[in-house]
């Protein structure tokens, strides 16, 4: 009788995880209202679905948090690149294009000066720890960037699996940390306006960190931090096993 | 028709991600650089042309903000099926380079904004509406 009963949450996924962002979405308000609206209702949800996503990874023991257990798989394509490039592009509807042309000159520097000093704080912490072979250097250097980059250049200079496992884990935990810190650094760091966003997204580069960190910040911001972080992961994936690992060869190789 | 807001957004973002491979391609990586970006461009301008000649209805409108409205949803669901078990397994060094690396970020933001021209906040947001 149960699984009979249970197909109606197993039968439509994508429905089901509708209805589970929506249920979280609602408690999110819920707590931030209880919390005297000082933390945003969306930097709330945003937090809650990490949470669950350590819970579902610990159950299922898979990369995709709680989209790895059967139940919640619909989460998967719900929070996919599909739907996440699809609505990221939508933001734009409405985004002003004098602000995005303000923010030119510094976007296009904020990426470049954050591939290398990313890198150049992955290499460090590398070496701190003691390692001293070039390849792995860049490539743990690479995972600073982003959580793509890392194994992108650990594949293409022949890394050991290990290390990569190790870069990836680095780019998790800068995309984590920019989703959850943002709101509370934002006023801070001068993220109040398009221009700072766009650089701010060419500075954490990482598409979901900065679609997240915005999202529980100021949503108005979205299409302009999200419209430079979109060329930060290529460009790491161009500069990184390239000129990062020359640059890299030449002073330890 | 609705519709038509979809396939506007659609369209720029199959020419966006196809301009985004073919640089790739281009510069000898196979990786789509910027084609997200590219069609949030395009979507600026061709959706601000059409309103201007006002051929884009409202309902076609609403066919966009749909999806601007499920931007926050999605997201959560994103946050979702992150791998936060690696993170929180990594170990040392990968927190270290991961923190350092968004620490850094956000000391950037105020000297290299101050590159371009100033840009004024956005105004507060009277209540939140959803």
């Amino acid at each position: 009788m149960v699984e009979v009963l249970l197909h109606g949450v197993t039968k439509y996924p994508l429905v089901t995880a509708f209805v589970v962002v929506g249920v979280v979405m609602y408690v999110a308000g819920v707590v931030s209202k209880a919390m005297g609206g000082r933390v945003h209702a969306s930097a709330i949800a945003i937090v809650m679905g990490l949470a669950l996503a350590y819970i579902g990874g610990k159950y299922a023991g898979g990369k995709h948090g709680l989209a790895d257990v059967g139940l919640f798989s619909g989460l998967g394509l719900m929070g996919g690149s599909v739907f996440r490039d699809f609505a990221i592009v939508s933001t734009a509807f409405g985004a002003k294009l004098e602000e995005l042309k303000k923010a030119g000159v510094p976007g296009v520097v904020s990426l470049f000066v954050s591939v290398a000093v990313s890198m150049i704080i992955g290499g460090a912490a590398a070496l701190a720890f003691g390692y001293t072979d070039p390849v792995e250097i860049t490539t743990i250097g690479a995972g600073a960037v982003t959580f793509i980059v890392g194994p992108v250049t650990g594949n293409a200079l022949g890394a050991s699996s290990e290390v990569i496992a190790l870069s990836v884990a680095a780019g998790v935990v800068k995309s984590i940390t920019v989703m959850v810190t943002t709101p509370f650094l934002a006023k801070a760091a001068g993220l109040d306006n398009p221009a700072a966003a766009c650089v701010y997204g060419g500075l954490m580069g990482s598409t979901s960190g900065v679609a997240a960190g915005l999202a529980a910040t100021d949503a108005r911001l979205v299409p302009y931090g999200a419209l430079t972080a979109t060329f930060y992961t290529g460009l790491g994936c161009l500069l990184c096993p390239s000129v990062g690992y020359m640059v890299v060869l030449a002073l330890f190789g | 028709m609705v519709i038509y807001g979809l396939a506007l957004m659609g369209g720029c973002m199959v020419v966006g991600t196809a301009l985004g491979y073919l640089v790739g391609h281009l510069l000898g990586i196979s990786a789509n650089i910027g084609g997200v970006g590219m069609a949030m461009l395009m979507l600026v301008v061709f959706s601000r042309q059409l309103m201007d000649k006002d051929q884009l209805s409202a309902a076609a409108q609403s066919g966009i903000k749909f999806w601007s409205a499920m931007y926050i949803p999605i997201v959560v669901a994103m946050c979702t099926r992150q791998n936060v078990v690696a993170a929180f397994d990594a170990g040392a060094l990968a927190f270290i380079a991961g923190l350092a690396a968004t620490a850094s970020g956000f000391l950037l933001i105020r000297p290299i904004s101050a590159l371009g021209p100033r840009s004024e906040p956005l105004p507060p947001i009277e209540q939140e509406g959803k």
